[in-house]
C-alpha cells in the first residue's frame, strides 16, 4: 500500500513537475532559434567561395536530458500496446535542438556552420539491479567559417 | 591546430597528409552524480553533471587526437568524426578521429 502510495506520488512529481520544466525548456527553446535565426546552419560541406574563408574552426555543442518519472511509465506503458510514443519524442527533440543552439553560441562570431553533424547516445536506464530511468545526450558538430570582411560591392558583383 | 569536420581546410591549401589520428576515452559516472541524477530523474530535465562529463571527456580525447596529430608535425585535422558508445551501465566511451595534414 505505501509502495503503491510512493509510485502514485513520483508519477504525479513527473507529470507535474516534468511537463512545467518541459514547457519552460521549450520557451526558452524558441526564444534562442529566434535570436540566432541569422546564423546558417546546413549539413553539407560545399563551400560557397572557399577562397574568402578567413577562419574555421570545428564547434560542438552536447546536452543529457533525462526522462521524467511519468514519461518513463507511459512510454512503459505504451510498450505493452506499441505505436508511437509521444512522451519521447518531445524529449529527443528537446534535447536535439537544445544541442544544435549549444553549437550555435560556441559558433559566436562565425557566419555559418556547415557539415553539421548529430548523434545520440542513450545513456543510463541499465538493466537488472542498476536498472534506472534512462536519459539520452545529444551532441552536435561542425565546422564554423568566418567570411572575410568585403566590400558591399563585391557581393553585389 | 585547425580542426574541421570537412575535408578541406576552406582557405588553405594541405601540402601533406600524415594518415588517421585518434583519440578516445572511457569514462564512468561517479556515485555522487549518479544519486543527484537519479533524483533529478523524478522530475526531468537536464542533467547538468553529465553534460560537463561527457563535454570533458571528449575534449579530453580531442587532446589525446591532437597530441598525437602534433607529434607527427602535422598542424591540421581534417574530416573529425566523434563516435559515441556505452561500453556498460555507467560507462561509456568517447572516441574521435581524423585524418593529420599540413597546411599552408
Amino acid at each position: 500500500m505505501i509502495e503503491l502510495g510512493i509510485t502514485l506520488t513520483l508519477l504525479l512529481c513527473g507529470l507535474v513537475v516534468g511537463s512545467l520544466i518541459e514547457r519552460r525548456h521549450y520557451e526558452s527553446i524558441r526564444e534562442r532559434e529566434f535570436l540566432t535565426r541569422r546564423t546558417p546552419l546546413v549539413s553539407h560541406e560545399q563551400i560557397a567561395d572557399p577562397m574568402l574563408v578567413q577562419e574555421a574552426a570545428l564547434v560542438v555543442g552536447n546536452v543529457v536530458i533525462g526522462m521524467d518519472y511519468f514519461k518513463w511509465f507511459a512510454g512503459w506503458v505504451r510498450s505493452v500496446f506499441g505505436g508511437r510514443v509521444t512522451a519521447y519524442e518531445t524529449l529527443v527533440d528537446r534535447a536535439r535542438r537544445e544541442a544544435v543552439l549549444r553549437m550555435k553560441d560556441a559558433a559566436k562570431g562565425f557566419d555559418i556552420i556547415v557539415n553539421t553533424r548529430i548523434e545520440s547516445c542513450s545513456i543510463g536506464g541499465g538493466t537488472g539491479q542498476r536498472a534506472g530511468i534512462p536519459s539520452i545526450e545529444v551532441f552536435a558538430y561542425g565546422t564554423a567559417l568566418k567570411y572575410a570582411p568585403q566590400e558591399s560591392s563585391q557581393i553585389l558583383q | 591546430m585547425i580542426l574541421t569536420n570537412i575535408e578541406t581546410i576552406p582557405g588553405k591549401q594541405i601540402i601533406e597528409h600524415y594518415g588517421l589520428v585518434t583519440g578516445s576515452t572511457v569514462r564512468s559516472k561517479h556515485v555522487g552524480r549518479d544519486i543527484v541524477a537519479s533524483f533529478k530523474n523524478i522530475f526531468g530535465g537536464e542533467l547538468r553533471g553529465y553534460t560537463e562529463l561527457l563535454n570533458e571527456s571528449r575534449q579530453e580525447a580531442i587532446d589525446r587526437m591532437i597530441a598525437q596529430a602534433q607529434s607527427m608535425g602535422a598542424n591540421a585535422i581534417v574530416n573529425v568524426r566523434f563516435s559515441t558508445s556505452s561500453i556498460a551501465a555507467g560507462a561509456a566511451e568517447l572516441y574521435v578521429y581524423g585524418t593529420a595534414v599540413l597546411v599552408s
